[in-house]
């Protein structure tokens, strides 16, 4: 007979070392095929990544904004890996951890800022906020809340890229805590059954919320891909150069054979959850110990080691990229909020339709 | 002009406007090799091929998505639930993505997509195959809902909503798919939100959608030896409602009966009655009356069935109390 006193269901204690990061590529970004001055792009989009969430989480602290904000902060190797690597038309779908792959996806922060702040010129127009950020001409379709309910909407685009054979691939993004819901394993099925040129990417950060990687799944998490017999990678995230060598080899092949990949990516949230969260199921060891390797000072380093660039370049290109988010925080606080009117758009194409509003409400 | 049978109607509408756009395809549970778990679109596999003619697996959740996906993406997707049953399994990606995402998005984001099949009771089928969902699909922003009760209205209103461009919820009844009905040669549209009197009357307005409108037709035919002519109005669209066209009704008439196969808390007949209450106050004789489902799951055995299900004899007694005759 089981001695219930001793059971425990998910593994308690604490869990140190949440994510174990795979090697690093030791390709340069020469034999990347990246240029000098491409490599100074990158760095400047992950700093700009960078800098607009610490200037939002000031903001929200300052009362600036209401409802959630996640920050991606530590992650930025990704979205800016993914964007270079993608062809612009590509699909790419994310979680509500969103504002850096939004950014690099052709949200000014002028326009992501307004988003956070709820403002007219918001990138949603003030509907979405923080977690809902959107710029489908650019083919960034979100900004999802629901965890893993985007995963086989992700899947859709690619279904319908190759329905339309336009030679477009789509990549959808979510955290670790995701790979728990049956969202997932339908699309992977799906994904999988029909061939569908799709990149599934899990964002491993060790977290799904204030939960261990190692509490909340039963297994490594890429042997999801096992059991659907998908081709899968496990890749350091933390890494830009690792990230845009496996996602050329894996783009190429999802592109050229039509076919899904599942890759998990492990990288590191050096914030909450969300901006309530305190942090205390981890250690500050743990935190530092990523905060070493952190993917934005490393590239810095490596330009100025490679001699790309020079020291006072990087001081003025980071002063250039304060100063613009300076600019778009105060557009954000200063521009007008959306048009009560606003509140009845968007609902459907053609008329909206709002079932007995007028007499519900008792508004004029 | 010619008989159809109502999913024949169905299958048309499908058929002409897959003709039409070549962003239009269909899929779902056995839709393809099988013909159709209810034979709505037997031969469509062999007209328009497998590409746009896909079977899923048992996987509501995923095509689902895999659906609002390839809609947002520039298609045109027919999603085919084999019943509204199975699509509580997947109601995720109906009630927050296709209903949502263009709003939160600013309106970026289009979302044509119908998500089609049959609802409510068919028979024996135990509680969880015979719940009808219209007013649970209704009380969401951003949705509208179709449930149309003959193979005319069905064809019609199929072809608009495939052209509408929003995400529609279009529903059926396995036990309609072999009524047959007139259904004219040349194309013809019905606009989404416009009910239809399908029985002229002075006395007693009767709304009734889906199967009820033969529950209502019988007993009207039966209220009519007694000399009570009711009117029957199929709304045929359950959001938006076209309330315009009942409260007209029950201006002349004076008395309803709404007839409802939802259970009653926050069914149709619960959001219509309260229209009718505010706005038609003085000119009601009497009570709006409502015969819809107990609030009890659907039961196996025939004879609960049969005491469990809305029939004409519920609908003559409605009748008789807003007219106050016995």
């Amino acid at each position: 007979m089981t001695k219930t006193a001793d059971t425990a269901f998910t593994p308690t204690g604490f869990v140190y070392k949440s994510t174990v990061l795979p090697e690093a590529t030791k390709k340069d970004h020469k034999k990347l095929g990246l240029s000098n001055d491409d490599v100074i792009a990158l760095f400047k989009e992950m700093y700009l990544q960078r800098r607009f969430e610490e200037r939002a989480a000031q903001m929200y602290q300052k009362g600036k904004f209401g409802g959630f904000l996640h920050l991606y902060i530590g992650q930025e190797a990704i979205s800016s890996a993914t964007n270079y690597v993608l062809q612009p038309d590509d699909d790419i779908i994310t979680a509500y951890r969103d504002h850096g792959l939004g950014l690099v996806r052709g949200i000014s922060p002028k326009a992501g800022m307004a988003e956070l702040f709820g403002k007219g010129a918001g990138c949603s127009n003030g509907k979405g906020g923080s977690m809902h950020f959107f710029n489908a001409e650019q083919h960034f379709w979100g900004g999802h809340g629901i965890v893993g309910a985007h995963i086989p909407v992700g899947a859709g685009m690619a279904f319908a890229n190759k329905y339309l054979d336009n030679g477009r691939i789509s990549i959808s993004f979510f955290g670790d805590g995701a790979v728990d819901q049956g969202a997932l394993h339908e699309a992977l099925n799906l994904a999988q059954l029909w061939k569908l040129p799709a990149i599934f990417a899990v964002e491993n950060n060790g977290y799904s919320m204030g939960t261990a990687v190692q509490r909340h799944t039963a297994t490594d998490i890429y042997k999801r891909a096992l059991a659907y017999d998908m081709k899968h990678a496990v890749i350091n995230g933390m890494d830009l150069f690792s990230m845009i060598d496996s996602l050329q080899q894996i783009s190429k092949d999802v592109r050229e054979n039509s076919i899904p990949y599942f890759v998990e990516i492990r990288t590191y949230r050096y914030k909450g959850h969300s901006m309530s969260d305190p942090g205390n199921y981890r250690t500050k060891e743990e935190l530092d110990e990523f905060k070493q390797i952190d993917p934005i000072e490393r590239l810095k380093t490596y330009m100025l080691d490679k001699k790309i660039i020079k020291q006072d370049e990087i001081d003025a290109i980071m002063d250039d990229i304060n100063a613009e988010v300076l600019e778009a925080v105060e557009f954000a606080d200063s521009t007008d909020f959306p048009d009560p009117d606003t509140l009845y758009d968007h609902i459907f194409t053609g008329e909206q339709l709002i079932h007995d509003h007028k007499k519900t409400t008792f508004l004029d | 002009m010619p008989q159809l049978q109502f999913r024949e109607a169905i299958r048309e509408a499908m058929q002409e406007e897959m003709r039409r756009d070549d962003r239009v395809f269909l899929m779902g549970e056995e839709v393809a090799e099988y013909d159709g778990a209810y034979k709505v679109s037997q031969g469509m596999l062999a007209e328009f091929g497998p590409k746009r003619i896909i079977d899923t697996p048992i996987s509501e959740l995923g095509f689902s998505g895999i659906g609002v996906g390839a809609a947002m993406n520039g298609l045109i997707p027919i999603v085919e639930f084999m019943t509204f049953n199975f699509s509580i399994v997947g109601v995720d990606q109906i009630l927050n993505n296709a209903a949502k995402i263009r709003y939160m998005s600013g309106g970026q984001v289009n979302m044509p997509i119908i998500f089609r099949g049959p609802n409510a009771a068919a028979g024996q089928l135990g509680a969880t195959h015979s719940v009808a969902y219209e007013s649970f699909f209704s009380y969401f922003p951003g949705l509208k809902v179709i449930y149309a009760s003959e193979p005319y209205d069905a064809k019609g209103l199929l072809k608009s909503a495939i052209r509408d461009g929003n995400p529609i919820i279009f529903m059926e009844s396995e036990q309609m798919y072999g009524l047959k009905g007139e259904v004219p040669e040349e194309e013809y549209l019905i606009p989404i939100g416009k009910g239809k009197i399908k029985r002229e009357g002075d006395d007693v307005t009767i709304v009734a959608h889906g199967k009820m409108l033969y529950v209502a037709r019988q007993a009207a035919e039966q209220l009519a030896k007694d000399g009570i002519e009711c009117e029957i109005i199929d709304p045929r669209t359950i959001k938006p409602f076209d309330i315009d066209l009942v409260i007209e009704s029950v201006k002349k008439t004076n008395r309803v009966v709404l007839v409802d196969e939802s259970h009653p808390f926050g069914g149709v007949a619960s959001e219509v009655g309260f229209l009718i209450q505010r706005d038609a106050f003085d000119y009601l004789d009497a009570p709006v009356q409502r015969v819809t489902l107990p609030d009890v799951p659907a039961p196996f055995a025939k004879n609960l069935y049969d005491i469990w299900f809305p029939d004409t004899k519920q609908v003559i007694a409605a009748v008789k109390a807003v007219t106050y005759t016995n």
